[in-house]
């Protein structure tokens, strides 16, 4: 046993980056994941309207935090803000009381303003009414918004983990030189390498919402193909992280730890779990340079609310720019895996040292 | 049409692997590269083909679609079966399907991997992915054939079978550059370019180098003792001795021996040794 121990330690001792990864990745994702791994909302971003608007937005106590007050608005008003994700609550005022309308896609803000509620309830002036009602997701369910993001998370597993394999594999296996020189350009390759996965990514992904919508009573209100360009985009985007991670590992196993790398941050910072509001703004901005943060949103987004692309543009052009620049290291990177060896340049030819060979 | 080196140099860091090469490979001819581990055989092959790109040097080499090239490794994919393997390389290298059925069909008979066509490529045994590396390599008929020691650790049966295919693409035009460790084996070659160290040792038909052999290579049943020692390696059971002087400058006697291309290239390695040891160990 002690020549094993031995021998696993020296192994280890050489491979730098897993001895890297094992160190220093627990302390950073304890850190990190400590500050993230919160459901309290501190914090609930309302809009306020109707005719009584600029009153009780005066009167709203923390935790609400009034955006805009438009006394103008009406009932339609409210719920297109709430569709569309511009805010998450919406009081609507009457000459009778007021009408608190809750995004059931945003659950723990709505279950958190369901509290705070309560807690304000007993200091309502007399006659005053105060109705909740829960929009999109009316029984607060944790399937409604679990399922969106789950088929997220799914894109994610196989586009990044099983794709990081795809290139070292032919590295280890001796193939990827074998495929430098054949009259194949390197895009010809990235692009073969991940179409199989593409194609079974996107199966899986329709698989799952229809599974998820029949089993759990999921409701698909927007349009098929609005979440179609964005698991497209979504897809392209692991895809690309996975065939990164994969050109630059030396070893299946360090793909692995590198995609796992990858995959932690997004399921726990991109808002799938634990609401984005309720970080600190530290570990926040983290989570918007993740792709999975916008395409929760936009599943979410048109599955449970039905918004419109104009409603969602921002999540389709941050992952647009994150797929350009996720693709265009993969590429980069790629097209160096399958570049020839570089010897060290000569300035010229040296000269023989030895006497001639017989 | 010939493809080859010229004046190649290659470095890796501070290891000199290659220390201006030449080898011309003609169209229609087996050129041999032998040498020992670490003599530069795969890396002269690695430039030729365009894996690495040299230091300094001229590669004549034909466009990719025309090269084949058979790696250290078989270069097949364990995952696939045989079948599978041809048809991804057939179809990377443009051949029409049917004329690439056609000609694996007939290689595959002739190497006796036939009944194997359906089998995965990682339940073969070693010799049978190396021929059907090999295949894989010659199969869209390449102008450049380039195999990197095709037949180590492979039975002799499997060998011959091997043998046959590169004579094969040989007849059918290719110019087949193939390195190897075996001495033996580089005799079926028409020309041979011996490395020693990333240096070019000796080069020729292998007549002609075993018949360039400067000075005597005595036999004996001891090793010599004193200074002949360092000039001396086992063949077989007893010694042999070398003697620096000019080629046949001794008369023929019981235990001078007519150099064969295994005394020949030793002789040639030991020789360039002695020289750098006497420039004073500076090896380049």
């Amino acid at each position: 046993m002690w020549a094993m121990i031995v021998k696993e330690f020296r192994q280890l001792r050489r491979d730098r980056r897993t001895l890297a990864m094992m160190i220093v990745l627990p302390i950073l994702m304890l850190v990190v994941f400590g500050y993230a791994a919160s459901f309290d909302v501190m914090t609930i971003p309302v809009r306020v309207m109707g005719p009584a608007a600029e009153r009780l937005a005066a009167a709203l106590p923390a935790p609400f935090e009034v955006e805009e007050v438009d006394a103008a608005a009406g009932r339609e008003q409210a719920e297109m803000a709430l569709r569309d994700g511009e805010v998450p609550v919406v009081f609507l005022t009457s000459a009778s009381g007021a009408t608190v309308l809750l995004d059931g896609s945003q659950l723990f803000i709505a279950t958190s303003t369901k509290g705070a509620l309560s807690t304000l309830a007993g200091r309502a002036p007399a006659g005053l009414t105060v109705d909740v009602e829960v929009l999109f997701n009316p029984d607060l369910e944790t399937s409604a918004i679990m399922v969106p993001g789950l088929a997220a998370m799914i894109l994610l597993f196989v586009g990044t983990v099983i794709t990081s394999l795809g290139v070292v594999r032919e590295r280890q296996a001796g193939t990827l030189e074998q495929l430098a020189v054949m009259p194949l350009r390197p895009t010809d390759v990235f692009l073969g390498k991940i179409a199989p996965y593409f194609v079974v990514a996107a199966v899986d992904m329709v698989v799952v919402i229809v599974a998820g919508t029949w089993l759990f009573d999921v409701p698909f209100r927007g349009s098929v193909s609005i979440l179609a360009i964005g698991a497209l985009l979504f897809l392209f985007v692991t895809l690309g992280i996975g065939v990164l991670i994969s050109s630059v590992s030396e070893n299946q196993g360090q793909a692995i730890q590198l995609a796992l790398m990858t995959l932690l941050p997004q399921v726990m910072l991109s808002g799938l779990i634990f609401p984005l509001s309720s970080m600190p703004a530290g570990v926040r901005w983290i989570g918007y340079v993740l792709p999975l943060t916008y395409f929760v949103e936009i599943a979410r987004g048109v599955m449970l609310r039905g918004a419109p692309i104009t409603a969602l543009w921002q999540s389709y052009a941050y992952l647009a720019i994150i797929g350009a620049v996720v693709f265009g290291l993969a590429t980069l990177r790629f097209r160096r895996s399958l570049a020839p060896a570089r010897a060290r340049r000569h300035r010229a030819p040296e000269p023989e040292l030895e006497g001639s060979a017989p | 049409m010939t493809w080859g080196v010229r004046g190649l140099m290659v470095r890796f860091g501070e290891h000199l692997a290659l220390a201006g090469v030449s080898l011309d490979a003609p169209a229609g001819r087996v050129t041999g590269v032998v040498g020992g581990d670490g003599a530069g055989k795969t890396t002269l092959l690695r430039c030729l083909v365009g894996a690495v790109a040299p230091g300094w040097g001229e590669v004549r080499r034909p466009e990719s679609r025309r090269i084949g090239y058979l790696s250290s490794t078989s270069g097949t994919y364990p995952d696939l079966s045989v079948e599978e393997n041809l048809a991804f390389a057939a179809t990377a290298y443009g051949v029409p399907p049917v004329e690439a059925r056609a000609r694996a069909a007939e290689y595959l008979e002739r190497t006796g991997l036939a009944s194997a066509r359906d089998r995965l490529t990682g339940h073969l045994s070693g010799g049978m992915r190396q021929k059907l590396g090999v295949i894989r390599a010659m199969v869209h008929r390449p102008e450049l054939l380039v195999l990197d020691e095709p037949t180590t650790g492979i039975d002799p049966v499997s060998r011959a079978d091997l043998w046959w295919l590169i004579a094969r693409a040989a007849a059918e035009g290719a110019a087949v550059v193939l390195a190897t460790a075996y001495l033996d084996e580089a005799e079926r070659a028409s020309w041979l370019l011996a490395l020693d160290e990333g240096h070019a040792l000796a080069e020729g038909t292998p007549d002609e180098i075993a018949a360039a052999v400067p000075g005597t290579i005595r036999t004996s049943t001891e090793r010599p003792s004193g200074d002949a020692s360092r000039r001396s390696w086992r063949r077989g059971a007893r010694w042999r001795t070398w003697t620096p002087g000019a080629a046949g400058s001794v008369a023929p006697q019981a235990d001078v021996v007519r150099p064969d291309l295994h005394d020949a290239v030793t002789v040639a390695a030991l020789a360039r040794e002695l020289a750098v040891t006497a420039a004073g160990g500076g090896a380049a």
